[in-house]
């Protein structure tokens, strides 16, 4: 039983690093930001997944499946809002994508009409 | 033999990632390759913690992972503002310049 665990630990260990890799290959080759960034975070999240929980089926239910819990947590409350600030920072501040139209919507033109004031 | 193999892939996508943060043509690429190196960075310590049978090596991951997202943040605050000094949202907008 243990032996089986932790070869399907193994399994979704190779499964999320070849996710990784698959995400570094489209950071290297992709032609645009915007395109790198949609590579790199997805496969971030996803492959530190399924790495995280193969190693929480190896340990088994001890104090390092906690920590691994742990880890896990930080990294899907981190990575997505790392990823999301980086295109919003790159959007706002003019840098333009290869691929697809641009568009900038200034803030201070949609707040020309004071707040509360639209009911009919 | 399984684990190891997890962490040569993870050698090779790291090496991937640093060339893509090397020869980056903008600020942002660069900042997305060392955002995701240090994910991966977060992955292999886990590895090899469990690969070398020291577990302890896994409160390095926990601390890699919140050290890799506050550099994020401050790489992209300093490419914006030209310095760490400056206060969020006082002059957003204007002081933004192309990276």
């Amino acid at each position: 039983m243990d032996s089986v665990l932790s070869w399907i630990g193994g399994g979704f260990v190779v499964a999320g690093v070849a996710l990784s890799l698959l995400g570094a290959i489209g950071v290297l080759r992709f032609p645009d930001f915007y395109t790198r960034i949609h590579a790199a975070s997805i496969t971030d999240t996803g492959g530190a997944s399924l790495v995280l929980l193969g190693l929480c089926l190896i340990a088994g239910l001890t104090l390092t499946t906690l920590k691994l819990v742990f880890v896990w947590v930080f990294v899907m409350l981190t990575t997505p809002v790392a990823a999301n600030a980086l295109a919003n920072a790159a959007f706002s501040s003019g840098h333009k994508p290869r691929i697809g139209t641009f568009q900038i919507v200034r803030t201070d033109e949609r707040r020309k009409t004071p707040r509360g004031t639209d009911a009919p | 033999m399984l684990l190891a193999a997890g962490a040569a892939g993870l050698l090779a996508a790291m090496a991937m990632v640093i060339v893509r943060a090397i020869i980056g043509p903008s600020h942002y690429d660069r900042i997305l390759a060392v955002n995701s190196f240090g994910t991966k960075t977060v992955l292999l310590l886990s590895l090899v913690g469990f690969l070398f049978g020291r577990p302890a090596f896994l409160d390095i991951a926990i601390v890699y992972a919140l050290i890799n997202f506050v550099t994020t943040i401050a790489l992209m605050k300093f490419f914006r503002y030209r310095s760490l000094a400056q206060p969020l949202g006082l002059s957003a907008g204007e002081e933004a310049r192309d990276g």
